[in-house]
């Protein structure tokens, strides 16, 4: 659905298939765990057995007289020789504990061995000697002042930093207009509690990284990343060690979702490396992954959000607190800046809790903070239609933040496409027909999230034939080498089989942020569409001399060069045969940086479910996607990431929850237990894709990867309670879950 | 540990003789052994498919077989589902479908796929749900898969296999 004017593109809106396609459906492809370097040993992490305890001694003796343990490492060979364990940052203790474990699965130790079963048995024999604490998993419960201290150094940021220790990282506050004013004027009020649980971003492709540290101090890193760049700089910090001599080759990626952002193996293997002097692997098992990576924070959120009697929202308040994990985060404050950001409401108030508690370092996992925020806040919103007798979406609709419209931190947006996703909501064949049956129920619910844009570097360089090499720095999480090709094609006018894309170390291209914050089509497009220019310019300037005119002469329009007078002309890839085939080598570059946060993206869902009165199985009948995308480069490559999002909210409404035993250890750290949506659990996912074409980048492109994941636990919920006639204020709606509180047991 | 033992199997139509420990999957020896990294490790459980290969015309997460339990028999993997340049037709509709997105999964789902169709040409929508439910994919909803499976299916109608 294309809302307004879109320029007539040739490859941008087509559907090619992806350049790397290939290999990943005949298995060639190379990810984390396929790299087998000549003489690797193969490393396994020790990890803390308790959720909180102080470490009294760690004794490798044992492990290191096995037959085929070639090393062991613990924080001490982070500290280096003499180094002070105890001083060790936060990310230092997060790769290997030091003084304290802060959680079950932290790291504690590493082993290097001729074979992975032989570490497997060198990990057991590591004794390590604890002293066990009392540990809290509960965020609220964190925020007391009787809980259990994590890290007796903290103190709050924010307006009240008390004077004592405490789990509460940061009270961050966002105020606009007079709340109390606000919600003196309101003549309906809603209001409620909400909690939602820890829940893991649950990549298909567990960590793996190799690591090679030459005798002159030259190393090499091979890993599964969503951030060659930032684990290049993380690498330098923890080891001490010159960024110029760190290269980081970024493998195939399989899934991230936020979770490989953060390194965790590659510090590791590069010290274990350094010791033995061969390549070592580390690869994560599941369990490793579960427990002993990032996943996305457990919240406890209240809500209260007024209005007037035609509708119009006038005031709204949130407390939330989220789950740190065990180190200092800032997800409550990304959920202060997206709570309120789809709609005009004059006068709000927000307190955001970061907490620590004893579980694993929370990380992203697509638009952070967001869905859980949108969980609460977009069930408020039914209530206040249902109170008001309107239709949720046309109150939406009534009170949906457009270009100007106050945006998160305070500025106003830019053009944005909220209302357009709601009129496409109201108009799509899904909300027409009223849903049938009974126990069944539709909801809908909107969500928000940014679009990142840091920096982008790619390199471009011409072949003799004229085609065109695209080299970047992004891991291709999910066709982006295709959608950057594209930006190129349509920038120079050639086809899209005309330029081979490629994702390049950290030594052969200049700097590149993180692949994240649905960034890359976006940002990197920018800098693409920069070098693509670049191109342009030196070819025209290569190409008069050829042609004997001045270089003014020289115009390109259309994929052609030609002279202003008409006389001579040619395509690029003539051009280029001509110029290059026979000269000297062409490359050029283009960087930018996009700046923090560069607009935004709505997306909106409609779902319609039956719910089982005897089992309180929720049932996915029928579900609508709907979202802004600017300019959909690939349009298969964004229904798919629409798709995807919304099953992974699917999951997170229905399902998936990390299931703690008082001792804090994770009940169900398995792919049986922990159990993802399957083929059989979700039917087709419809998608519409809006156009609004974003004023901040050159082919009007928003990032597309996050927005789809924050409408659908709200939106189900939403659903639930409509077929129910209960609101349901926990995720997940399990089974249990629905029984317990349709029949008011439990 | 104990000693390795001898195993000959035919793998992708290729006789293979290997030494593995008895402690060794299907999957480390196909991955670690034999340098055959396309059946890939997601949960070393059963519960993930990414790396199923078809056994003596079974499908069978390799990680859940030993590896001397392939003595004698035959494996498919998804390195041999294409046949020289010409893409299993599964392999076609994945790539025009857009049935992946990271890739991960996608031999698990090939292979698996592969199995099925064999045996069942026609099966529909809700027979692939089902037969699929055993394989995960985090990134592309199964939207996109389903449909390039049933896609496949359509192309194998009207082209009998050459084989």
């Amino acid at each position: 659905m294309v809302i307004e004017n879109k320029p007539k593109y040739k490859v941008i809106g087509t559907r090619p298939v992806r350049p790397d396609g290939i290999d990943k459906v005949t298995g060639r492809a190379q990810y984390g765990a396929d790299i087998h370097m000549q003489g690797a040993l193969q490393g396994r992490m020790k990890r803390s057995p308790h959720a909180h305890a102080i470490i009294k001694n760690i004794d490798v003796s044992k492990a290191l007289a096995l037959d085929g343990v070639k090393a062991v490492v613990t924080a001490q060979d982070l500290a280096g020789p003499g180094g002070d364990v105890s001083t060790l940052p936060d990310a230092a203790q997060n790769i290997l504990a030091s003084r304290k474990v802060l959680y079950r699965g932290q790291a504690v130790a590493a082993v290097a061995a001729i074979n992975d079963h032989i570490a497997q048995e060198a990990v057991k024999l590591i004794e390590v000697e604890y002293e066990v604490l009392p540990h809290v998993l509960d965020v609220r419960e964190s925020m007391r002042p009787d809980a259990p201290i994590l890290n007796e150094t903290m103190r709050t940021r924010g307006p009240n930093p008390g004077d004592g220790a405490t789990n509460i990282v940061a009270h961050t506050v966002a105020a606009f207009g007079d709340i109390e004013r606000g919600f003196a004027e309101c003549d309906v009020i809603v209001e409620n509690e909400f909690s939602t649980k820890m829940v893991h971003q649950g990549y298909i492709e567990p960590q793996a990284a190799t690591a090679s540290w030459a005798p002159d101090g030259q190393l090499s890193i091979w890993t599964t990343t969503q951030g060659s760049f930032p684990a290049r700089e993380a690498c330098a910090q923890l080891l001490n060690h010159p960024i110029s001599k760190i290269k980081v080759t970024p493998t195939e990626i399989g899934g991230g979702f936020g979770g490989k952002i953060s390194v965790y193996l590659e510090p590791v293997a590069a010290l274990l490396s350094r010791k033995t002097g061969k390549p070592v692997a580390i690869r994560m098992d599941r369990i490793d992954v579960f427990e002993g990576t990032g996943p996305t924070p457990g919240t406890s959120i209240k809500v209260k959000l007024g209005a007037t009697k035609d509708g119009k929202f006038r005031a709204a308040y949130a407390d939330m607190a989220y789950e740190n994990g065990a180190f200092a985060g800032s997800a409550a404050m990304y959920a202060t800046m997206v709570i309120t950001a789809g709609y005009e409401i004059e006068h709000v108030k927000l307190d955001g809790f970061d907490v620590v508690v004893n579980k694993p370092r929370t990380q992203d996992y697509r638009a952070p903070s967001a869905p859980a925020a949108a969980f609460a806040f977009e069930q408020l919103v039914d209530e206040l239609a249902e109170k008001l007798k309107l239709d949720p979406l046309k109150l939406r609709l009534m009170n949906a933040s457009k270009e100007g419209s106050r945006g998160p931190m305070g500025m106003p947006f830019k053009r944005v496409g909220h209302e357009e996703c709601l009129e496409a909501a109201l108009n799509s064949p899904h909300y027409n027909p009223p849903l049938e049956g009974p126990n069944r129920g539709r909801g809908v619910a909107s969500g928000f999230w940014f679009n990142v844009g840091l920096r982008s570097s790619v390199n471009v360089s011409v072949q003799p034939d004229g085609t065109v090499n695209l080299n970047e720095g992004n891991t291709d999480i999910g066709g982006t080498r295709a959608s950057l090709a594209m930006q190129l094609a349509e920038t120079i006018g050639v086809a899209f089989e005309d330029i081979k894309p490629g994702v390049v170390d950290t030594d052969s291209v200049g700097v590149n942020d993180v692949t994240a914050g649905s960034r890359v089509t976006f940002a990197s497009g920018m800098a693409v569409h920069e070098a693509g220019k670049n191109l342009i310019k030196e070819l025209t300037t290569r190409l008069a001399p050829t042609w004997q005119v001045p270089v003014e002469e020289i115009e390109f329009e259309d994929g052609t060069f030609k002279t202003k007078d008409g006389a001579k002309s040619g395509t690029f890839k003539e051009i280029a045969t001509q110029v290059v085939g026979r000269g000297v080598g062409l490359t050029v570059s283009g960087s930018v940086n996009a700046g923090f946060l560069a607009g935004g993206g709505f997306a909106h869902a409609i779902v319609d479910v039956e719910v089982d009165p005897e089992t309180g199985k929720v049932t996915i009948l029928r579900y609508t996607a709907i979202q802004d995308a600017g300019t959909a480069v690939h349009p298969a490559y964004v229904e798919g990431q629409m798709q995807g999002g919304a099953v992974q909210g699917i999951g997170w409404a229905i399902n998936e929850e990390y299931y703690y035993d008082e001792s804090g250890r994770m009940a169900n750290s398995s792919f049986l237990d922990y159990r993802l949506p399957t083929s059989l659990d979700v039917p087709m996912i419809d998608t519409i894709i809006v156009e609004v074409p974003n004023p901040l980048h050159p082919f009007g492109v928003r990032g597309v990867g996050e927005p789809g994941i924050v409408p659908p636990l709200a939106a189900i919920a939403n659903a639930v309670c409509h077929a129910t006639g209960v609101r349901q204020t926990q995720l997940p709606m399990s089974p249990r879950r629905i029984l317990e509180t349709t029949l008011g047991i439990g | 540990m104990s000693g390795r033992t001898y195993v000959s199997a035919k793998i992708n139509g290729e006789q293979m003789d290997f030494l593995c420990e008895p402690r060794q999957s299907l999957l480390e020896v196909l991955r670690d052994e034999l340098g055959m990294t396309g059946s890939k490790e997601g949960c070393n459980n059963g519960n993930c498919g990414a790396c199923n290969v078809i056994m003596n015309g079974v499908l069978v997460n390799a990680c859940c077989v030993l590896g001397v339990e392939a003595q004698g028999g035959t494996i498919v993997t998804i390195e041999g589902v294409a046949s020289g340049e010409d893409l299993h037709p599964l392999q076609r509709t994945f790539l025009d479908d857009a049935a992946l997105q990271c890739g991960i999964c996608t031999p698990g789902f090939i292979v698996a796929a592969k199995a099925l169709l064999d045996k069942e040409p026609d099966a529909d929508e809700a027979r692939i749900r089902h037969w699929l439910a055993g394989n995960l994919c985090r990134c592309t909803g199964y939207d996109k898969i389903v449909h390039a499976v049933l896609d496949a299916a359509d192309v194998m109608r009207k082209t009998p296999a050459k084989v």
